[in-house]
Parts: C-alpha cells; sequence; structure tokens
C-alpha cells in the first residue's frame, strides 16, 4: 500500500525526519507515536505530498508520490495537523468543494457529503459558517474532509486534538470503524489514543522510528514483567545475600544508602513474590522499610525509548547506523531509566515540525488601507 | 480544476474583494466617460480606457494579494497540495477566477461604446480593440500580480509589493527615456542587473557558491560582450526597461492601431507569470 524508503528531511543544517523507512499494509490502523517535534508531521507531509523529500522516496499503491502525484494523492484522504478549512464556506459547501475536486459528481457526490457529514456528526452544523464554529467541530469538518470518497488510505495528524472527551470516544470509534474497509494512519503523541485503536505502532523519535510492531506484541513482552523496589535496614552485604535466596528472581541491584540499604528486583515471571521477599528478610531479622511495586507498561517503554533517542541524538548524527532497536533491548533502557528516579524532566530538544517560515506580518486588514490614490493617466 | 475554480468565483463575489473591484473599475471608468466623451463630446471611447488603466495599479493588488497568501496563511495551501490536483491546475483555476472577475466590468464596458453611438459616430473598432486591449493588460498584470502573491504569507506585503511592482512598469516608459544611451552606461546598468540576479539567486537558493558563481558568469558574459561587440550596448538599457513598461503597449491601441505585437506580449506577460507562480509554489514544499 504505502512504502516509504529511506526518507530523509533536512531544515539547513537541522534534520527534521533521519532515514525513515517502513512499509504499511491494507486494512489495519497505523499509530504514528512520538512526542511532540519528534518529525510525526513532516513524514506525514511528505507521504501526502504536501512536502518533498530531500533523500527517500514514497510509494502509494505503487504509484511514486513525485512521478504520478495525482495517481498517488486520490488514494489517499489527509487531515493535516492544523485542519485546511475555508472558513467563509460552511461545512457543507466545504464538503462539497473538496468532493468535486476528489472528482466525485452528481449523486455520489451528494450521497458521500450526506455520509461524512452523519459519520462526523456534523448535521447541526451543515449549514453555518465554518468561522463561527468551535475547535472541535473544525476538527470533525476536517475529519470529514479526508474521509470524503472513500479513499482507500486514510491519514490524520492528531485528529482528537482540540475535542472534549465525549468527542474524543466519538472519533476513536470511528476510526475504528473505518479501519474495518480501508488502512488508517493516524499520529498522536498521546499513548492511550494509540494502544486504544490501532493495531500497530510506529514509535518515532528525533526524527528516527525507535520501534515499530503490533500493539500484541509490544504488550506481550511487557506481560508479567515486573519491578521490586524496597529499602531495608541492614548492611549491604546482608542484604545482598537475603536477596541472593530468593527464588525467581531476574536481576538483582543493590545500593548503600545512610540509614538503609536500597534493593531492586527484577521479576520475570507472573507470580507476584512479595510475600515471599517479606518472608526472608523477616526470617533474617532484615526489616523492610519500604516497598514499592513497579509493573512495566507500555507508557514506560514509549518513554525509555523516545528519550534515550533524544540524548542520543547528538552523537548518533556521526554514527549513521540502524539504530532501530529490537523489544528485546526495550527493557534494559527501561531498567536504566527507573534506577535513574530523580531524572523525570526529559530533556528537551527543539525539533521544528514544519519549515521556519517568514513571520507574517500584521494580519492583513481593510483591504484598501494600504493606498494612497494616486491620480494619473494619460 | 473547476471545483478550485468555483470555489474561488463564490468567495470573490460572496466576499467585499469582486464588488469592490468591480465597483471601483466601472466608477473610475465611468468618471473617465462622463468627462472625456459626454461632456468633452470626444466621439473615441479609447481616451477614457487609457486615462482609466492607471486604475489597475490600485485594483489589481486589491484582487490578487490574498490568492495565495492567506492560502499560506490559513494553512489551506496543504488542502490544496494533498488533493488529486496538479499544482499546474491549481494555479490556473485560481488565475482564471480572477480573469473573470475582471471579465465582469470589461463586459460592461463593452455597452459603453453603444451608448454613445446613439449620440454621435463612433469607431467601434478602435473602442473594442482598445476594450480587448484592456483586457489583456488587465489579464497580465493580474498574473504579476498572483506571482508576488505566492512569495509571502501576508497579504499586506504581497498588495504593498505588488503595487510598487505595477508602479514601476506604469512609469518604467518614462525612466527609461532618463538613461543615457550611451554604451558605457548600458554597460554599467547590465553589470548591476547581474549583481541584481546574483543576490535573487542568494535569496532563493541559499547557497553563496551557487550565487557567486552565476554573478561571475553573467558578470563575465557581459564584459566579454561589451570588449568584443561594443555597439551591442547602445542603447541597450533604454530599450530592456521599455521591453518592461506594460502598459505603454495599450496606448497604440487608444491611438488607433491594432497592435498584434502587444497582444501576444500580454499573453507572453501572462503565461510567464503564471508559470512562475506554478514553480513558487512547487518550490515552497522543498523548503
Amino acid at each position: 500500500m504505502i512504502e516509504v524508503k529511506h526518507l530523509v528531511k533536512r531544515y539547513g543544517d537541522f534534520e527534521a525526519v533521519r532515514d525513515v523507512s517502513f512499509t504499511v499494509e491494507k486494512g489495519r490502523i497505523y499509530g504514528f507515536l512520538g512526542p511532540n517535534g519528534a518529525g510525526k508531521s513532516t513524514t506525514m507531509n511528505i507521504i501526502t505530498g504536501c512536502l518533498a523529500a530531500t533523500e527517500g522516496e514514497v510509494t502509494i499503491n505503487g504509484y511514486d508520490i513525485y512521478e504520478d502525484p495525482v495517481e498517488a494523492k486520490s488514494c489517499i484522504g489527509y487531515l493535516p495537523e492544523l485542519p485546511p478549512l475555508y472558513t467563509d464556506m460552511s461545512p457543507e459547501e466545504y464538503l462539497y468543494f473538496v468532493g468535486r475536486a476528489k472528482g466525485l459528481k452528481g449523486k455520489a457526490l451528494d450521497d458521500g457529503v450526506d455520509r461524512v457529514i452523519a459519520k462526523t456528526s456534523l448535521t447541526p452544523m451543515r449549514s453555518r459558517l465554518i468561522k463561527n464554529l468551535s475547535k472541535g467541530y473544525r476538527q470533525r469538518v476536517g475529519i470529514a474532509q479526508a474521509i470524503l470518497g472513500d479513499p482507500e488510505i486514510i491519514i490524520l495528524d492528531e485528529p482528537t486534538v482540540g475535542l472534549d472527551p465525549l468527542q474524543i470516544i466519538e472519533i476513536r470509534d470511528l476510526i475504528r470503524e473505518l479501519g474495518k474497509d480501508h488502512t488508517v494512519i493516524l499520529s498522536s503523541h498521546i499513548l492511550t489514543e494509540i494502544s486504544a485503536v490501532c493495531d500497530y505502532v510506529i514509535i518515532i523519535a528525533a526524527g528516527k522510528i525507535v520501534a515499530s510492531d503490533t500493539i500484541e506484541n509490544l504488550t506481550k513482552l511487557n506481560e508479567g514483567k515486573s519491578y521490586i523496589d524496597m529499602d531495608v535496614r541492614g548492611s549491604e552485604d546482608a542484604v545482598k545475600a537475603a536477596a541472593g535466596t530468593l527464588e525467581g528472581v531476574g536481576g538483582i541491584e543493590v545500593q548503600a544508602g545512610e540509614n538503609s540499604t536500597h534493593l531492586r528486583l527484577e521479576v520475570p515471571g507472573k507470580e507476584d513474590i512479595r510475600d515471599h521477599v517479606f518472608f526472608t528478610f523477616a526470617e533474617r531479622r532484615l526489616p523492610i522499610i519500604a516497598m514499592q511495586y513497579e509493573e512495566v507498561t507500555l507508557e514506560k517503554v514509549f518513554l525509555a525509548l523516545t528519550e534515550s533517542q533524544k540524548r542520543n541524538r547528538a552523537e548518533e548524527a556521526e554514527t549513521p547506523e540502524d539504530t532501530r532497536i529490537r523489544a528485546e533491548d526495550i527493557f534494559g533502557q527501561i531498567g536504566e531509566r527507573q534506577a535513574a528516579e530523580q531524572e523525570t524532566s526529559a530533556p528537551e530538544t527543539p525539533a521544528e515540525e514544519t519549515a521556519p517560515a517568514e513571520k507574517p506580518a500584521a494580519e492583513a486588514g481593510n483591504d484598501n488601507d494600504d493606498y494612497k490614490p494616486l491620480f494619473g493617466g494619460n | 480544476m473547476s471545483a478550485i475554480y468555483k470555489r474561488e468565483l463564490h468567495s470573490y463575489f460572496c466576499g467585499m474583494t469582486a464588488p469592490i473591484f468591480v465597483a471601483f473599475l466601472l466608477l473610475m471608468t465611468g468618471i473617465y466617460m462622463t468627462v472625456y466623451n459626454l461632456m468633452g463630446g470626444y466621439p473615441g471611447f479609447e481616451a477614457a480606457l487609457s486615462g482609466v488603466s492607471f486604475v489597475f495599479l490600485i485594483a489589481v493588488p486589491v484582487l490578487t494579494m490574498r490568492s495565495l497568501a492567506e492560502e499560506k496563511h490559513a494553512k489551506t495551501d496543504q488542502l490544496l497540495y494533498a488533493l488529486p490536483v496538479s499544482l499546474t491546475s491549481v494555479v490556473l483555476a485560481k488565475y482564471l477566477a480572477m480573469v473573470t472577475v475582471l471579465a465582469v466590468p470589461t463586459g460592461v464596458m463593452c455597452v459603453y461604446p453603444l451608448i454613445l453611438n446613439r449620440y454621435g459616430t463612433i469607431g467601434f473598432a478602435s473602442a473594442y480593440g482598445s476594450i480587448l486591449a484592456f483586457f489583456l493588460l488587465g489579464c497580465a498584470l493580474i498574473a504579476v500580480g498572483m506571482f508576488i502573491s505566492s512569495l509571502t504569507e501576508s497579504q499586506v506585503i504581497a498588495a504593498v509589493v505588488s503595487v510598487g511592482v505595477l508602479l514601476l512598469t506604469y512609469l518604467m516608459a518614462g525612466l527609461a527615456g532618463m538613461i543615457p544611451e550611451s554604451t558605457g552606461a548600458s554597460f554599467a546598468g547590465f553589470l548591476v542587473i547581474a549583481v541584481l540576479i546574483g543576490v535573487v539567486v542568494q535569496v532563493m537558493v541559499k547557497n553563496s557558491t551557487v550565487s557567486m558563481g552565476v554573478t561571475a558568469v553573467l558578470v563575465a558574459i557581459v564584459s566579454v560582450l561589451y570588449f568584443i561587440k561594443e555597439d551591442l550596448f547602445t542603447g541597450a538599457l533604454p530599450d530592456l526597461l521599455e521591453a518592461l513598461a506594460l502598459f505603454d503597449r495599450l496606448y497604440s491601441f487608444t491611438n488607433g492601431i491594432f497592435d498584434l505585437t502587444a497582444i501576444v506580449y500580454y499573453l507572453t506577460v501572462a503565461a510567464l507569470f503564471v508559470y512562475l507562480t506554478v514553480q513558487s509554489m512547487d518550490k515552497k514544499r522543498w523548503s
């Protein structure tokens, strides 16, 4: 369906997208997940032909987006980050315009517009001017525009931004429904949104794909993995010895503190061994003064992946090897991350997704304000 | 393409732009016709037209300033890029919509010679020939304005620059006459133009090697030509500048000459700037 090969987008010296490759297959819902500025919108803009890539190629149903743009674009419905709406039109007029531009005519056009208006619950607003609509309704008009004409591929860039919780649920249901007979790609920086609707996740950070797998695979790897963090009053050696006798523990980390010893246990099995841990330490007369149980969630996978990628961004610029991480490697990084508990604030990498466009000057006012009357003639 | 054309027309006529444009043009034509033809008793409608052509300096930027700048500003250009419509069709549709707006007052003007005919004998051929040239001049100016609008995100900048450029072409014939015809002056002028082209290249591609290279090559060509065939430069700069005087071609029509080269000239200017607009839109995707 969609093949993206070695996509690179540079803005001057800044690489917004760095060697991104993936394939999208028919009939699935793909989630593009990444923090703000990761390059999600840039990648989507390139796939839909709104931006040209510096390097790499994109083919849609066999049509190259640069060589055969019209054929390639007719397979796609796209909702950009900011819905591209003509605010001097009503949703109905606007959708008729988009439908005609997509090549719909006559009854197919009428039916198509009616259907998308019903699907996005725009009926009460269909003849109001778009400039008088709230952000949520504007977003819906944008989605309606993207799905109009039943394109095979629907690409939605952050479709639920600005919607209220009820609308978010409605739109998610709509996306799930669309996923039954369309290929949907949607981007978000919110993990729960992606895991709620998508079959397949592509995690992107600092312009690179750091993981791409099905939701099942990513969650399967998480299953039953947990950590136990404890503070124990006792010497480092005693704690280490006690921990060594525990069964079903994958890894042990010991760190001497001021009044206590910090112990961190990695538990690979599904079993909850906290009772066992408690009695073992009690028998050895090592009082546990704090114990915390932590399960690995998809969210942690995501954070670990994206943060490490951000940190490495500068160094990786020199080593062009494939840094795509296998799911098994993820957990080592989660360990690192959780060990460094204090590090909660992510290092911000300013990764601009749009071209540094010229600053728009003051909003254009009345049409005639700028002119002095000229008199002349021959 | 027709969808975009219809949308553009809808937005011009449902908004204030087209009514203001049409009203302003008709008002000024009406004033000039009243003064020249009705009160002055002069039988040629073309005289009124030649007087009224300066109105384009204001009316055309009003029409063209938002054509592409506003799309970029409101980010609706993303829709145009994503729709299965070629960029050429998008630009042509927008251009034709503006030409259609211009066709409305021009169509009304076609009635004026008929009105004048009631009061005396008038030369229909020169009147309608002038109206045609007036329309084509407008088409060429609209293409220039649309190109300027495609370069910026701000309608105000688009309008101000358009007024400036159109004013320059309006005054060009006079300016060209002031430049000395000597070979030295032309040589110096061409060197300045070569450097200016280099500056434009620098702004466009942001690569100093390329822009320096282009400037060096142009300067070399001009210098070599100057030393080999000096007489080539006699009056060359005023001739070049005169070629940019868009308005002056209209005056041969209003003087009663049907100048085919002027028609070809206007159509070429229109086609060139429509083409440049397509390129400018395409270039935006690469920045």
